[in-house]
């Protein structure tokens, strides 16, 4: 995965940096980095993988819409950029979000800012409560609901 | 092109039906072969050994072949289709990527003309599948509470999957209605079950389950197929069935992992190869002597195709729920399941009621769905959701037509050449309304469960599109491809026994009634025996 990420250039790697900054920002309050951190924009540069066609086309058109200065507008236009881009769907900036958010959401940061225990499900797994099976009473019991064949076509 | 020793009967495909009729067959002591285009699974391999599971669900282990994009799998044209093929070639088929959803067909989805007025019926009935049902479900290992009003008695070996947080929330709303829930039953194992260890809930079941609670068919069918005698051969991409000058089938030309031909000569050919790629199949083997393609005299074979329309409805509630760290399939409710015309549809559907997602997939899909601003509000609106989510399918039954179809494309090709199949599917009216009747049935669950943001995906994001239909089973040669156990009219010693053979495809997952119609087809192969070809 690594060969994509030098395979994405360096003012490609700068854009993607501000696009994913403006895209998830950091929040001091809750103690989160942004997706321009450096480790996770190794992650999401290194997870390019097969959509490397689809990222450059949105970095791309993201500079195209901004007149080529993306990085120099102020945080509200970039805001606004973004979502109106990615509200007008195709594939291109779909790939790029999805590359950045599953990135960012397997950050150890940000999980234990989830209460998430940063850790892959297997082996140890997760706990599961029975819930309340008391509430199937009010169905157990109730006539049938499903056709029985034999006896409607016996009629 | 190099010989191989002639077997007695060689299935092509592994997957649901390929496994459970090589099991059933074994006992007959016949040299048995099954050809796999894709390999074997390792747990090991499985998303949620991982810290990127969940982004595997979209490279990989994604569920539509064209996105993962293996070397054992094949492209599929369906650009002309609202619905996207699902399926997995490896050892165990599409049951390594199922979500283990294990609903029954109801008696009436057999007799839909004769009850309904509607489509075919079945040359069978459910309740000469009622023992093979019970069969597999034993040999899958189900877990399930009896005593559903819902559907038909069954006798699931495990207890049901907890209803959890979520569960209990939904069963609250739905009493609130007055309507039927029940928890689902599914074959992931909640007790130690032959061999396999119980659910741990990793939550993650569809890309494969690295506890191996889940059950796919390369953990339960063939283990013990393999240890009584049949040899299953891995690699091997069946390019086309072949005929001899009497019209029976002779065998079949296959690649292997090197990409040389060989030929597989064999006295009984059984195609498991799925909705898809079983007409796809049928049509590379068109002739001299079959030039529409293989058993396809009455002009039926990749007609009928039937994917399920399923529509998502999700919401969010302000009580924090069981998000991804469980099974998705939680529970269903049949109130809708069968024919009332006074709604403006016939048939009906199944509402699957679904757990949450892991962080990055509730991102993923929420963003998708537009609910999920990017910038400064992200943080905020994000942790309303994480957790809080609740969602109910709703699958619709999907009547046969015959504009809906397989058929080979002209130029598409998979790595071998082999022309690969192009889906043209419409949904239909009666379809569209049952789906909008669905919609808002699960909106009006959703509100009585306290939701807010509720979000509908009519073709929905990962939708499953079963593949069924397409050489359908019947008593008349002319407006069928197999008769009413699993044999080609045309071709007396080839058999279908995948979904393929579907007349109608009820508005549940079919998995495990391909699996009861395997085994029905299997068992009338072995009281038949001595007169196999008359």
């Amino acid at each position: 995965m690594d060969s994509n990420a030098a395979a994405l250039s360096v003012p490609e790697l700068d854009s993607l940096r501000t696009v994913a900054g403006t895209m998830i920002p950091a929040d001091a309050a809750l103690g989160v980095p942004g997706a321009d951190d450096p480790a996770i924009l190794h992650d999401i540069a290194r997870s390019v993988g097969r959509d490397l066609l689809l990222v450059r086309q949105a970095l791309a058109e993201i500079e195209a819409k901004s007149g080529g200065a993306f990085a120099a507008l102020d945080r509200d236009q970039r805001e606004a950029l973004i979502n109106g881009y990615y509200a007008g769907g195709g594939a291109a900036i779909v790939a790029l979000g999805r590359l950045i958010l599953g990135a960012y959401y397997r950050d150890d940061r940000v999980l234990l800012s989830l209460k998430q225990e940063p850790r892959a499900p297997f082996p140890k797994g997760y706990t599961l409560e029975q819930g309340d099976w008391s509430l199937l009473d009010a169905v157990r019991g109730r006539a049938p609901l499903w056709r029985d064949d034999r006896k409607e076509l016996a009629t | 092109m190099s010989g191989n020793e002639r077997v007695d009967v060689l299935i092509i495909g592994s997957g649901a039906s390929g496994a459970a009729v090589a099991w059933s067959l074994a006992e007959t002591k016949m040299r048995i072969l099954c050809l796999e285009q894709g390999d074997w699974m390792k747990s090991t391999d499985f998303p949620t050994n991982g810290r990127n599971w969940e982004a595997r669900r979209y490279d990989d282990f994604d569920i539509f072949p064209n996105r993962r994009g293996r070397d054992t799998d094949y492209p599929v044209n369906d650009d002309n289709s609202p619905m996207k093929v699902a399926n997995f070639n490896g050892v165990g088929g599409g049951t390594v990527i199922y979500t283990a959803h294990w609903p029954r067909m109801h008696p009436s989805d057999f007799k839909v003309k004769s009850l309904d007025g509607v489509a075919d019926d079945w040359p069978i009935d459910y309740w000469t599948l009622e023992r093979f049902y019970e069969e597999n479900d034993h040999m899958m290992g189900v877990s399930g509470l009896a005593g559903d009003p819902g559907v038909p008695p069954r006798h699931p070996p495990m207890p049901p999957i907890p209803l959890g947080k979520t569960g209990s929330h939904y069963g609250k709303a739905m009493n609130k209605l007055g309507w039927h829930w029940w928890p689902s039953d599914t074959t992931i194992a909640t007790t130690p079950y032959e061999g396999r260890a119980q659910c741990i809930n990793l939550g993650h079941c569809t890309p494969g389950c690295a506890q191996g609670a889940k059950a796919s068919t390369d953990i339960t069918y063939w283990p013990l197929a393999i240890r009584a005698g049949v040899e299953l051969r891995t690699r091997c991409r069946v390019r086309e069935i072949t005929t001899d000058e009497h019209g029976m089938a002779s065998g079949a030309i296959y690649y292997d992992a090197e990409g040389k031909e060989q030929f597989q000569p064999a006295e009984v050919v059984i195609v498991a190869c799925n909705g898809v790629g079983t007409p796809r199949l049928l049509l590379n083997s068109a002739s001299g002597k079959f030039p529409n393609g293989l058993a396809n005299s009455s002009g039926l074979v990749g007609k009928n195709l039937m994917l399920h329309p399923w529509p998502m409805i999700s919401g969010y509630v302000e009580e924090t729920l069981d998000g991804g760290k469980a099974p998705i399939t939680n529970l269903w409710s049949k109130q809708f399941y069968e024919t009332d015309r006074s709604r403006g549809f016939v048939r009906g559907y199944t509402l699957q009621f679904n757990r949450g997602m892991g962080p990055a997939n509730q991102a993923i899909t929420s963003a998708v769905t537009g609910q999920l601003p990017w910038g400064h509000e992200h943080h905020r609106v994000y942790r309303e959701m994480f957790e809080h989510r609740v969602g109910i399918g709703v699958a619709c039954d999907d009547l046969p037509e015959e504009h809906n179809r397989v058929t080979l494309d002209p130029v598409l090709k998979d790595s071998n050449g082999i022309p690969a199949p192009k889906i043209d599917y419409a949904i239909s009216d009666n379809t569209r309304r049952m789906m909008e009747h669905g919609i808002a049935r699960a909106e009006e669950i959703l509100t009585a469960a306290g939701a807010t943001r509720l979000y509908c995906s009519r073709t929905a994001l990962n939708s499953p599109g079963h593949l069924l239909g397409t050489a359908r089973m019947g008593t008349d040669p002319e407006r069928s491809v197999v008769n009413d156990w699993g044999r080609c009219h045309d071709v007396k010693n080839l058999f279908i026994v995948d979904g393929s053979v579907f007349v109608t495809g009820g508005g549940v997952n079919p998995t495990s009634t391909i699996q009861a119609t395997a085994l029905y087809i299997a068992d009338q192969m072995k009281q038949r025996l001595a007169n196999l070809f008359d």
